[in-house]
């Protein structure tokens, strides 16, 4: 027998917590200072770690800039799926179909574009379209300039033709299933995520926003959660020097009554 | 569970099937992925992943002989997510006619219902709790466990065939059984310890 539709508005989505792991040559490049952790460098022994500690999902960026060392990250997403038993995400370089299919292939989650898309939109388009919304995130680095929020590339350096805020439109209705935000004023200062450009593209579409950028502090997300709308926030260093491990940033957010996974 | 167990993860053209075999291997099982229907017909169990749509999925079954098949298995059966939403008898999605395991319709998320202060998010994607919990499915799982949820359709609620119930700006079942058919709309293989316990429960049926 079915039942009628029960309305229900109380959110028991939670509010997800991410860190981040850069990749070079198959390997961690940032830093890590964990007790765990025997093999700083072994981004596996890493990521086991941190879906032990709760991480919600994992972000890995390929900064490799060489083909050898593609190869070597495609490799690595494997193996990376074969340990870990949480969602992940995986971004740099990926500028087509068949990049992508590879690392599908391989067991990630989702992809991660950036500089690609805003050089060809029409691949969000692509992606969406062959392999659906949910595996693409579209990542976009925004910095506040004298003509506002404008998207740039190469990590912050090259500002583009497009406004923060319409560029994140544009890839909603293009078919992207999560935003990215990285905040180039506040990346790496410590002092919060980016309030004001995280609240105005998670006001523009109506997909997932992760904020990203200037975390220092537990009520950092708290604020972002609370203030901004964000749906997830990202970190890569707090979290990899345990200035704020994960277990102890999500009973804290937990005790301010924002959902999250215990 | 014994280690000699055959299990198949049924082959088509929805992606996700490595993270499922992966997973099975953590549980110390290797699986074969195979459309072969003998194979899948002399499993000891059989998972039914997916991630993809229903129009093209169901018609790849079809093309297959798969749909038959499937229907008339005996053993333990588990569908994941598109997997599960096949096993119904009709999906909103792509107007696609299904499998008619289970006896209910599958539908669209709807942005314009209200979640919290503000509309919802499709597709659902993220942690969200199970409850409503019954079946040896869920042993050893508590009530409100969360799991790894990425869809923008759900299947309706039914008392015959719920066995587990989740909330997102509506009530709706994210687990189903009916004999030897169970379904799941999160994913196990991503739902961290409590999925783990959830894939070796089916095991263990």
């Amino acid at each position: 027998m079915t039942v009628d539709l029960t309305f229900n508005t109380k959110p028991t989505l939670t509010k997800r917590i991410i860190p981040c792991l850069d990749i070079k040559d198959g390997r961690t490049v940032k830093g890590v200072n964990f007790v765990n952790i025997r093999d700083a460098g072994d981004p596996i022994e890493l990521a086991v770690q941190y879906a032990k500690d709760g991480a919600d999902e994992l972000v890995f960026l390929d900064i490799t800039a060489t083909n050898e060392g593609r190869k070597t990250f495609a490799a690595l997403v494997l193996d990376i799926a074969r340990h870990i038993n949480i969602p992940f995400t995986v971004g740099g370089g990926i500028s087509s179909l068949e990049d992508a299919a590879v690392l599908l292939d391989a067991g990630a989650d989702k992809v991660s574009v950036n500089s690609s898309a805003v050089r060809r939109p029409k691949l969000v388009d692509e992606l969406a379209k062959e392999f659906g919304s949910q595996f693409v995130v579209v990542a976009i680095d925004s910095k506040l300039t004298d003509d506002g929020f404008v998207v740039h590339t190469h990590g912050g350096k090259k500002p583009t033709d497009f406004n923060t805020v319409e560029w994140a439109k544009e890839i909603y209705s293009r078919g992207a299933g999560e935003i990215l935000l990285t905040s180039m004023n506040t990346d790496g200062a410590k002092t919060g995520f980016d309030i004001a450009v995280t609240k105005a593209v998670v006001d523009a579409v109506k997909i997932p926003v992760i904020a990203s950028g200037g975390a220092g502090t537990k009520q950092h997300f708290k604020e972002v959660f609370e203030q901004a709308g964000a749906d997830a926030g990202l970190a890569a260093s707090i979290f990899h020097f345990g200035e704020i491990p994960v277990p102890e940033l999500k009973q804290y957010l937990h005790a301010q009554e924002i959902p999250i996974r215990l | 569970m014994s280690k000699n167990e055959k299990v198949v993860i049924i082959k088509y053209n929805a992606g996700n099937i490595r993270s499922v075999s992966f997973a099975l291997e953590r549980l110390g099982i290797t699986p074969v992925i195979t459309d072969d229907h003998e194979l899948i017909r002399n499993a000891d169990k059989v998972i039914f992943p997916g991630v993809g749509a229903a129009g093209s999925a169901m018609a790849y079954l079809k093309e297959r002989g798969l749909d038959t098949l499937i229907t008339s298995l005996k053993q333990p059966f588990l569908g994941i997510c598109l997997g599960m939403q096949l096993m119904c008898k009709y999906s909103e999605e792509n107007d696609t006619k299904c499998l008619g395991i289970f006896d209910l319709n599958v539908r669209l998320f709807n942005k314009d219902w209200r979640y919290g202060n503000s509309y919802l998010k499709v597709p659902h994607m993220g942690w969200n709790t199970i409850d409503h919990l019954k079946s040896p499915l869920f042993k050893n799982v508590p009530e409100n466990s969360y799991c790894y949820f990425v869809h923008s359709f759900f299947a309706e609620l039914n008392t015959d065939t719920s066995i587990a119930q989740t909330s997102y700006g509506v009530e709706y079942a994210s687990a189903l059984h009916k004999d030897n058919f169970y379904g799941v709309q999160f994913h196990p293989e991503k739902s961290a310890e409590a999925g783990a316990i959830i894939l070796k429960n089916f095991l263990d049926l």
